[in-house]
């Protein structure tokens, strides 16, 4: 399971900075999203990867991380998805904005005009 | 435990999002009861603010303002820490806040919506970053602040602005997203985020995860580089800060001190020379990354046509400066350096202020209509009629000298003061600080000092040179100089920082004790690992179930 999920992180993460690199406003929000599916991933990996061990305490079952998965990392991942919702919606916005301000999709630079 | 004192300290994060809920329910328009509420709780921000600095200003435990909002115990709940630095920061940020604000009554809260909310939050981001002792919400409290930065960033909206805002928000979500590896990694190795705990933990760490723990602490420096705009991840500052709105401008002047902070604050944490085989890992990186972020501004400000650029350029040659100081992991100079960050970022603001009262008469289509009604214009002398009684020239102007219209007058001088601040010239608190690093660095006395030293001379001239420069140009050369028109509530914040700092010039030896006793802290972090871990949740109240 730990080759899958680093594969799926190396693949997101990977495409995320070639396409936050791109110079079109469009590709540069697909990669960030990429990314912050990357990280989100990488901050739920931390915590010990396993398979139907849920983070709340059960009478009877020794409380460590053999029988349970770590809580802190998938709050700390919630909080991260939120956030990163949020300033993807606003950088959406912008983008838009900015659309409409110079009429082309370039981050930094200008459309030819033929 | 003395109950009210205690709740003091969470005072400054709650204020402004009570603040922000209210001015949101207020609704849109409605600006006079909004704008009166938002002055208010900036104001008394600040003036908790100063009251956490005196209380931090005592010996022991006592010093250290500890709040458990959860109440829950230490390494497990949230804790929030006001020490020296993190008093001095607040009571920084509601200077410029409260500053910034006021500069923005007559004209730029109408240039767009939610104008008092953003500030709002934004305050709240930068106290919350400045009092947290907890790595996941120094993330959170970034957030919010940048997420409030880029609103205000785009306030009055126009194509320049967004432009620079896209490119500011892109790269604040690349770094965020890195502040968020680092942290995820930190965790891992360390098993908590309670910042005084992974502290402690740092020098038990087996030597296989210690590559790790690099690792991820060198991704979390990254992070804070790029919001402290050290080279090379600072080319996006100087757009981003020369398009903003003045106010915006003038209260981003402390959003790079935030990165600063929170390098000064972590690293001297987590790697003290008792942190084994870790102890000042990365000091030199940050030495020369300073140095050349110091070069890159000073350069930039010679190169700059625009003040609202050179005023960019300049909070990144302070940056730099102190990103360099940090490094030398020296209390003496972290002390001055603190000084320093201080009276740079006061002037910094100001001079973000008087960039857009300048450049007014030079660009009327930018920026929001004028809504000046000529109520409240400050006299201007230059179409008075000559009196009738005394000598005319050949143009017919009285002899009796060419009155200058007293809002340039007033702007000339407060100019020439913060260049002199900025350039680091006696007798202004600029000159006490670089005096206050350089000796320290004199006694320090290695190569790496030396150049250093160099550079902050070096750099100091080239900024008065460039100041020079742009305030001839602003101030004599112009022909036909239209007078600013200028309100006289965009003055005072200017003159009441000019207050400042002169204040600070005047108190300059209780300052330097204080920050030098803030960077004594910073450099024997057991006494601040020991007052957080030792705080213990209050007891349930008798009888309460």
């Amino acid at each position: 399971m730990e080759v899958v999920i680093s594969l799926a992180i190396g693949v997101l993460a990977g495409a995320g900075v070639w396409l936050v690199l791109r110079p079109r406003t469009f590709q540069v929000l697909i990669g960030l999203s990429l990314l912050s599916y990357a990280v989100n991933l990488f901050i739920f990996s931390v915590g010990s990867l396993a398979v139907d061990a849920e983070p709340i305490v059960r009478p009877g079952v020794p409380t460590d991380l053999a029988h349970y998965s770590d809580p802190v990392p998938q709050s700390l991942v919630l909080t991260a998805i939120v956030i990163g919702f949020a300033t993807t919606a606003l950088f959406l916005v912008v983008l838009l904005a900015q659309r409409g301000l110079t009429g082309g999709d370039h981050v930094d630079g200008r459309e030819e005009r033929p | 435990m003395n109950g009210l004192p205690d709740h003091l300290v969470a005072v400054p994060v709650l204020l402004p999002l009570a603040t922000a809920a209210l001015m949101l329910l207020l609704g849109e328009g409605r600006r006079r009861p909004k704008a009166l509420v938002n002055v208010l709780s900036t104001a008394v921000g600040l003036a908790v603010a100063v009251a956490l600095m005196l209380r931090a200003q005592g010996d022991g435990p006592a010093a250290f303002g500890i709040y458990l909002p959860g109440n829950w115990p230490v390494p497990y709940g949230i804790v929030l820490v006001a020490d020296r630095l993190s008093a001095l920061m607040a009571v920084l940020t509601g200077i410029v806040g409260l500053s910034a604000l006021v500069h923005a009554l007559p004209r730029w809260q109408h240039a767009g919506v939610h104008f008092h909310v953003l500030f709002q939050l934004q305050l709240m981001g930068l106290y919350g970053a400045f009092l947290t002792a907890d790595l996941f919400n120094l993330f959170v409290f970034f957030e919010v602040l940048l997420a409030a930065s880029y609103g205000l960033l785009l306030h009055g909206g126009g194509r320049e602005r967004v432009s620079a805002g896209l490119h500011y928000i892109a790269i604040n979500l690349v770094a965020s997203l890195l502040f968020l590896i680092g942290v995820a990694v930190l965790y891992g190795v360390t098993g908590t985020l309670n910042m005084a705990d992974i502290a402690r933990k740092v020098v038990l760490i087996p030597p296989g995860d210690r590559g790790l723990l690099h690792a991820g602490v060198a991704i979390l420096a990254i992070a804070f580089m790029a919001k402290a705009a050290v080279w090379p991840l600072n080319f996006w500052l100087p757009p981003a800060y020369a398009a903003a709105s003045a106010p915006a401008a003038a209260l981003f002047s402390i959003l790079t001190k935030v990165g600063v902070y929170a390098l000064l604050r972590l690293w001297t944490l987590c790697f003290p020379p008792e942190a084994g085989a870790s102890a000042g890992f990365g000091g030199s990186v940050l030495i020369w990354a300073g140095m050349a972020t110091l070069v890159f501004g000073a350069v930039g400000m010679m190169a700059s046509q625009r003040l609202a650029r050179m005023a960019g350029f300049s909070i990144i040659a302070s940056s730099g400066t102190l990103v360099a100081a940090v490094g030398f992991d020296t209390p003496a100079l972290s002390g001055g350096a603190l000084f320093y960050l201080a009276s740079s970022t006061l002037a910094g603001c100001a001079l973000f202020l008087l960039v857009e009262l300048l450049e007014r008469g030079r660009q009327t289509d930018r920026g929001p209509a004028d809504t000046d009604d000529g109520r409240h214009v400050l006299p201007a002398f230059h179409d008075g009629v000559p009196p009738a009684d005394v000598n005319l020239d050949d143009e017919e102007q009285a002899l009796i000298g060419h009155a200058l219209p007293a809002a340039l007058a007033f702007l000339g001088a407060t100019f020439t003061v913060y260049a002199m601040v900025i350039a680091g010239l006696p007798p202004l608190s600029g000159f006490v600080a670089k005096l206050a690093m350089l000796q320290p660095l004199v006694q320090i006395g290695t190569p790496t000092a030396w150049t250093l030293f160099a550079l902050m001379i070096g750099a100091g001239l080239l900024a008065a040179v460039a100041l020079l420069r742009v305030g001839m140009r602003q101030f004599w050369t112009s022909q036909d100089v239209v007078p600013p028109r200028l309100q006289v509530a965009e003055t005072v914040p200017v003159a009441g920082l000019l207050v400042v700092a002169l204040a600070l010039v005047a108190m300059a030896e209780p300052a330097l004790v204080y920050t030098r006793a803030a960077a004594e802290a910073l450099h024997a972090p057991e006494r601040y690992i020991e007052a957080v871990l030792g705080a213990t949740p209050l007891a349930a109240a008798q009888g309460g179930h």
